[in-house]
């Protein structure tokens, strides 16, 4: 463990807006993607009840 | 065919296929988020700063995962589509279509993340190099699969369609890999191979091999929940000898 803090941590030595946007940037795209999926399947669901 | 007692060709049916992929998902979440979190872990607590480039090189271990991700899929979906159009088997489409989504957002995550690495180390949020150059044609390659398919009507045309694009590109995915060693580029070269020991240090490797396997599972999970929709959207539509006209049939598609 390299972090002597919280506000050492976040900082990141320097580059902590540039880590922090990758790690983010991430983050929100696979909980956007999911989020998605999951409104998709909610219609499709729907979608192929009133079929049958 | 059957190989563990399992009738396999029973699953090759989209109505056998779906309640599979349901059961399956829970699981494959359940390890990606695991996986992640001990990946994280490691990343963040476990392994050292480096001693040139700081804590800035802490991107790898979102970078390398989705820029192996990017390629990796590409592969299978070319390879769900190579079997389509071999078989001339509708699941192996569903599946292709289910993965480029996927593919892209790793690719796209691949840039963005190697812009902010590029940045601070470079000095260049982008150059052009060979490396940069084929994975943005990689981004580009996943986006007209994507349009492709939503711009034609007729299914089993948009499928086969896709299909074709998707294996001529494949060609793109080593050029991609090799790049770094057949060009000079400003990317470095491979940190992790094969055939060598790894340049950097164990924890790292580690941290970086469990995020991607973490990121596999993701992306297990989302695709085969994509496939059940994509499952889901096709039978919604209505379909020869369920009573239906040529009238309705074509409406639908």
């Amino acid at each position: 463990m390299q972090w002597g803090s919280p506000t050492e941590f976040w900082a990141m030595g320097g580059y902590g807006l540039y880590v922090w946007t990758s790690f983010g940037a991430t983050a929100l795209c696979m909980v956007w993607e999911v989020l998605a999926v999951w409104r998709r399947h909610a219609s499709a669901a729907a979608g192929s009840r009133d079929m049958s | 065919m059957s190989f563990l007692g399992i009738n396999w060709f029973k699953y090759s049916s989209p109505q056998a296929f779906h309640p599979l992929a349901g059961r399956m998902i829970p699981w494959f979440s359940a390890a990606a988020l695991a996986l992640i979190g001990i990946g994280l872990y490691f990343g963040f607590f476990i392994a050292p700063t480096d001693f040139q480039q700081g804590d800035a090189y802490r991107i790898i271990f979102v970078h390398v995962p989705a820029a192996w991700m990017s390629m990796f899929l590409y592969v299978i979906m070319a390879a769900w589509a190579g079997l389509g159009l071999g078989l001339n088997a509708r699941p192996s489409f569903m599946m292709a279509q289910a993965i480029a989504p996927t593919g892209a957002m790793f690719t796209f995550l691949a840039l963005l993340t190697g812009a902010m690495w590029g940045k601070p180390t470079w000095g260049a949020w982008w150059v052009w190099d060979a490396r940069l150059t084929s994975e943005l044609i990689l981004l580009f390659q996943y986006i007209g699969i994507i349009l492709l398919r939503t711009s034609i009507d007729d299914l089993r045309r948009a499928d086969r369609a896709s299909a074709v694009f998707a294996l001529v590109g494949v060609v793109n995915v080593p050029i991609i890999y090799f790049s770094v060693r057949w060009w000079n580029t400003l990317h470095q070269g491979a940190s992790v191979s094969m055939t060598a020991s790894p340049k950097m240090a164990a924890t790292m490797v580690t941290a970086m091999l469990v995020m991607t396997l973490g990121f596999w599972m993701y992306s297990f999970a989302v695709t085969l929940a994509r496939v059940r929709c994509v499952i889901a959207e096709r039978e919604r539509q209505p379909s020869w000898g369920k009573n239906s006209s040529i009238q309705e049939v074509a409406e639908a598609r």
